[in-house]
């Protein structure tokens, strides 16, 4: 026989190696990531929940069970009721700043300007950046005597004599006045997250075919109208994507209240991210640690169905 | 109403030229069909009627009124691209309807337009259906609909048949034909197929390069080039040219015979056809071959029907003759017909 070599053909003796295999080549692929999540997600979080119901300390993790009396503990703190409620505030402020900012920044970056990569640049640069050391950097503009943002209001006579807008004072004390610390913090919080909005949001708006946008023009709708009728419920499945994950980003985040306030002025900024670090670790009570984190959960939750849903739905259309 | 001018527009994109100094209008009513190549400045010229685009340089009239500045929701024009562009997150009510609502008539109005609309266009069954939902022919219907709604006084298509399949788009263009002739809305419409050309337009304005090498009627367009350039994008084969001195002589490839299939050799001009392959079509037989001279493209083509059985064969060559009165003749160095020989 001459010619080319046939192909094994199918019921040959020839089975091919795993490769050939799909069945087990797929469990093989999938096995990384679901080692991953149950290593590293799936164990924490049954730990989360033993500790909680023990009373496990940093000095003493061995497990006995106690019920629920640290829920009921953590329930009855006044400072857990608080960062409960700043911990919502700092979110959803937060969160409805930056889809207001990150829109009209998106909008600005379709159109084409010169520098216009450089402003790009600038934009994401807050997100290549460590958090930590972003809101350290952030630490020294909010400074109780150097702040360079009370220096520029001094300068311009808005701060420091007896008639300026922000009062008689030489320093704002951005991080010592309970009002401005958590406004500093939800500052900060925005600077981080707008830069991934804002991606999440470019991505959104020139996927709208130009097409779409003309037609409604031809068809006599003003920019208004074609902002509302057709721009914002075609983008409104990514937007929400954009909202949802800032507000997992931000409901759990340590980083930039732990840098700048501490929780502080007097819990006027503690949330419960570091409210559970400060309990559960640095006060050594990783029962009360855990159960205050738990109540993170079902926010949690609600937000990945929310987002699951939405990641169809901008499938389908 | 409904009549539009175009006076010496232009557009640059940086340093291309997409049209060119283009002068057109239409008549009141007319199906005006701008063929071209893609990238000839067809659906530029269409873009810039509709508003989308703004002219370089050059004016736009509608109805003696002279629009180059003016937004496209003041014009009264309507477009179908050729996306169709339905608005994906509506019903196909709610798409019929946004010409009407974003004009402000009343919700009354507005419900028995959009019905009168969709029954034009036999589509009243779809009417709360999303565009995904619906076939390409389904969505070319609901596109005309939301097109036609507002009675537009210029009609601007963008090639609407090119997303449908081949026999679907022959009894489309046939609809879109006897549609026109009902409402009488005059239509411009831009492709790059020739057969729709042909078979829709009252009047066809050929164009390459961002300029108008000719307008006339289908019949003129094939049987009258104004230059080489329309006498070989327009015909399917094109027009066979060759090389005699100064002159390029043109003749449509079913002009080109046997002179055995020819009855007498009055007026006819016979040359000696080397055929170097065939194609049996069915209805009928390509015979591609040269004559001798030099050939203007790489072929010559002779069309028969496919009722004419005389046996050819390849290598071997053939007395065919051309009539005389089938004869066209260009400049060679312009491309340009002789004057007096266009209709």
């Amino acid at each position: 026989m001459s010619g080319p070599a046939h192909p094994a053909e199918p019921g040959g003796g020839d089975r091919g190696g795993i490769l050939d295999r799909e069945g087990a080549l797929a469990k093989l692929l999938i096995a990384p990531a679901v080692i991953y999540i149950a290593a590293m997600i799936g164990a924490p979080f049954v730990l989360a929940i033993l500790y909680s119901l023990s009373d496990a300390t940093t000095g003493d993790p061995g497990l006995r069970l106690v019920g629920v009396q640290n829920f009921q503990a953590a329930l009855s703190d006044p400072v857990f009721r608080l960062a409960l409620r700043n911990t919502f505030v700092f979110t959803l402020v937060s969160q409805s700043i930056v889809i207001v900012l990150s829109r009209v920044l998106a909008n600005a970056l379709l159109k084409p300007f010169r520098g216009k990569w450089l402003v790009r640049f600038l934009i994401m640069l807050p997100w290549t950046a460590p958090i930590s050391l972003g809101t350290i950097g952030w630490l020294w503009m909010f400074d109780s005597i150097f702040s360079p943002i009370d220096w520029v209001l001094r300068y311009l006579g808005m701060l420091g004599t007896a008639s300026a807008l922000f009062g008689a004072n030489t320093n704002m004390y951005w991080l010592g006045v309970p009002g401005l610390a958590m406004a500093s913090v939800i500052l900060v919080n925005v600077w981080r997250i707008l830069p991934l909005a804002t991606v999440i949001q470019l991505g959104g708006l020139s996927s709208i075919p130009k097409d779409l946008i003309e037609a409604a023009e031809v068809d006599g709708a003003t920019p208004w109208r074609r902002t509302l009728m057709i721009t914002i419920p075609l983008t409104l499945p990514i937007v929400s994507i954009a909202f949802l994950f800032g507000v997992v980003f931000t409901f759990t985040d340590l980083v930039v209240v732990y840098v700048l306030t501490r929780g502080g002025p007097v819990h006027m900024t503690q949330v419960l991210s570091s409210w559970t670090f400060f309990k559960g670790i640095e006060a050594g009570d990783l029962a009360q640690g855990a159960a205050i984190s738990l109540f993170m959960f079902p926010v949690l939750a609600v937000a990945a169905i929310f987002i699951l849903r939405m990641a169809r739905r901008t499938e389908v259309v | 109403m409904g009549r539009v001018e175009i006076r010496s527009v232009s557009k640059l994109f940086g340093e291309v030229r997409a049209v060119d100094h283009v002068d057109l209008a239409t008549d009141e009513g007319e199906f005006l069909v701008l063929l071209g190549p893609s990238g000839c400045g067809k659906t530029t010229l269409l873009r810039m009627i509709a508003g989308i685009e703004t002219p370089t340089s050059g004016d736009l009239v509608i109805d003696g009124r002279v629009v180059t500045d003016m937004p496209p929701r003041m014009r009264n024009i309507a477009m179908v691209f050729q996306s169709y562009a339905l608005y994906p997150h509506m019903t196909v009510y709610k798409n019929i309807a946004f010409p009407l609502r974003a004009r402000g008539i009343d919700e009354g109005t507005v419900r028995k337009k959009v019905e009168w609309a969709a029954g034009m266009f036999k589509i009243g069954r779809l009417l709360d259906r999303k565009p995904r939902e619906l076939s390409g022919g389904e969505r070319q219907r609901v596109a005309l609909a939301r097109a036609m709604v507002r009675e537009p006084s210029v009609f601007l298509l963008d090639e609407p048949l090119s997303n449908l399949d081949a026999l679907l788009r022959t009894s489309a263009r046939e609809e879109l034909r006897q549609f026109q002739r009902r409402v009488g809305v005059t239509t411009i419409y831009v492709t790059h197929d020739q057969v729709e050309a042909m078979g829709l337009g009252d009047r066809i304005a050929v164009m390459s390069q961002g300029k108008v090498r000719q307008i006339g009627t289908p019949l003129d367009i094939y049987q009258w080039p104004a230059d080489t350039f329309v006498a070989t994008f327009v015909g399917s084969p094109p027009m066979n040219l060759i090389e005699q001195e100064d002159v390029l002589l043109g003749f449509r490839p079913e002009t080109f015979r046997p002179s055995d299939a020819v009855e007498g050799s009055e007026g006819m001009v016979t040359f000696p056809f080397e055929v170097t392959y065939l194609e049996y079509l069915g209805a009928e037989r390509l015979v591609y071959g040269n004559v001798g001279e030099k050939s203007h493209a790489r072929h010559i083509v002779s069309r028969l029907p496919g009722s004419l059985t005389l046996p050819l064969e390849s290598g071997k060559t053939y007395p065919f003759a051309v009539a005389r009165r089938d004869l066209r003749r260009f400049h060679r160095k312009s491309g340009l017909a002789f004057s007096g020989e266009t209709a």
